[in-house]
């Protein structure tokens, strides 16, 4: 199935989202990585910024500054693993809907998107620039102390995809499908 | 974002001539800008042959992205992947290259001036405070390694050296008794666990050696060859034949997803090891390893074997 999502996402359209299915998505998505996630988490939150339903995107990207205008020049998704550790408290704390990076990522996170409502989204890794494309807008960043990559970006987004779901919010796992798959020809 | 000054030194040589040649070095930051923008020659043509041989809908779109965005980034000039690395110069020169002197000072500034032009990402951070230095400088950063070989030219393999296609390395140092069967077996567990994850299809390097150090080095050295060497030993050529046979057919494809096929190429490169030990260490490269190999005859005049678009 392929599905055009507006942020925020309702929980309602988040859990008809299974393992496979193509999304792309029009509206605001938020980057974090991992200082990002650290300093949301013992900070409690970042100031002004409500996740509850958005999108949040693994992914540092290179923005260029010119004539006090920023845009995005190269955006592609980074590794989902790498957040593991900070994602089932993240989902918990935020309400987000749905996360958007590459690979897989853990049971843990699994767990806490069927609890929550969440799913966790593949877009093809190394396609940084047709994902810039369809970023339209820099609207803020926040702790930009982080450096670039860890900063939180806050970008308008028009029909960002193809995302694969990978974790769906009722149980299904498309990576660990795989990886299964891959682990029983070893 | 300020850097402190003790560490803005890498537009003063610490060695050398001290002056920067301007030849050099701007020939070296044209290379690196085309190097963020599209990729070598080999690797490329590799990829268009491994899209052809997919049948699944999802590996074939997959595959249409990474080509669509190849096509994209050389276009309109900017980084196919925004993870443009740490800037990484494996130096080649030779005892009689006129100009040896002036190498790493135009290194440096090559760097610093492709990071402004592309631009790259600032990905140099601080391992004690986390800061990221802001402008890709800092210590070992951009990365040089010299080499010293007979000759009068100049060579130098540039790496953007990628974070997440980082992840998957390791180096070890086994018995023995354990060898290379065991080595064989950390590889393919490696790449299992962490390579589906680094944007495959992969290129792995592998280097064996007496220690750590060695095996890693000449790791690095394997996966920065072209995909088609011929490698020196009649055992590296066996084994990267039997690596590549083995995570190929585990069918990881194109972003993890599954595919026909996993590895884009397996190298090997091994010295030897010492009667107690058995060192093995892994380097691993995504789709999109932006390597080129630049070369400088001992009049300048400038070539890539790697780059035919290079001019």
């Amino acid at each position: 199935m392929e599905y055009h999502l507006k942020t925020p996402v309702d929980k309602e359209t988040v859990r008809k989202l299974k393992a496979g299915d193509t999304v792309y998505i029009t509206g605001r998505m938020v980057t974090l990585r991992d200082e990002g996630h650290a300093r949301f988490l013992a900070e409690g939150g970042a100031k002004g910024v409500d996740l509850n339903g958005a999108v949040l995107y693994h992914c540092g990207p290179i923005i260029q500054e010119k004539d006090g205008m920023r845009t995005v020049v190269s955006a592609g998704p980074t590794t989902s693993m790498r957040l593991e550790r900070y994602e089932p408290e993240f989902i918990e704390k935020t309400g987000i809907s749905v996360i958007v990076g590459k690979g897989g990522m853990g049971s843990a996170t699994g767990e806490v998107c069927v609890k929550y409502g969440c799913v966790h989204g593949i877009y093809p890794g190394g396609c940084a620039v047709s994902a810039a494309m369809k970023i339209k807008r820099v609207e803020g960043v926040i702790w930009e102390d982080l450096g670039m990559p860890e900063a939180m970006w806050l970008l308008e987004v028009e029909d960002f995809g193809p995302v694969t779901v990978n974790i769906d919010a009722v149980g299904g796992d498309l990576m660990k499908e795989k990886q299964s798959e891959r682990l029983a020809k070893v | 974002m300020k850097v402190p000054e003790e560490k803005q030194y890498a537009l003063v040589p610490a060695e050398g001539t001290g002056r920067i040649n301007d030849k050099i070095a701007s020939d070296l930051a044209r290379f690196v800008c085309l190097l963020a923008v599209s990729l070598p020659d080999d690797v490329k043509k590799r990829l268009s042959e491994m899209a052809l041989g997919e049948t699944s809908d999802g590996a074939k779109k997959n595959y249409e992205c990474m080509l669509e965005n190849l096509r994209l980034a050389k276009g309109l000039k900017r980084p196919l992947c925004q993870d443009t690395g740490i800037p990484c110069f494996y130096i080649k020169a030779g005892s009689g290259f006129p100009y040896v002197g002036d190498v790493e000072a135009a290194v440096k500034k090559a760097a610093a001036d492709a990071f402004l032009l592309v631009p790259l990402r600032p990905n140099a951070v601080d391992p004690y405070t986390g800061k990221n230095t802001g402008n890709n400088e800092g210590t070992c950063s951009p990365y040089i390694d010299w080499e010293i070989v007979p000759g009068d030219g100049l060579e130098i393999t540039v790496y953007l050296m990628g974070g997440g296609s980082s992840l998957p390395g390791f180096a070890a140092v086994l018995t023995p008794g354990e060898g290379l069967e065991k080595a064989k077996q950390l590889i393919i567990e490696k790449i299992l666990e962490k390579g589906v994850n680094a944007c495959p299809p992969l290129i792995a390097g592998v280097g064996i050696g007496p220690s750590a150090d060695i095996a890693a080095k000449l790791s690095k050295k394997a996966l920065l060859r072209p995909l088609d060497s011929d490698l020196a030993e009649v055992g590296d050529a066996e084994l990267a034949k039997e690596l590549f046979d083995k995570l190929n057919g585990l069918e990881i494809g194109p972003g993890g997803l599954g595919g026909r096929e996993s590895m884009i190429g397996v190298n090997v490169i091994s010295g030897v090891r010492h009667p107690a030990t058995f060192a093995v260490a892994l380097s691993t490269g995504c789709w999109a390893t932006r390597r080129g190999v630049i070369r400088f005859d001992k009049e300048l005049n400038v070539s890539s074997p790697d780059h035919g678009d290079f001019v």
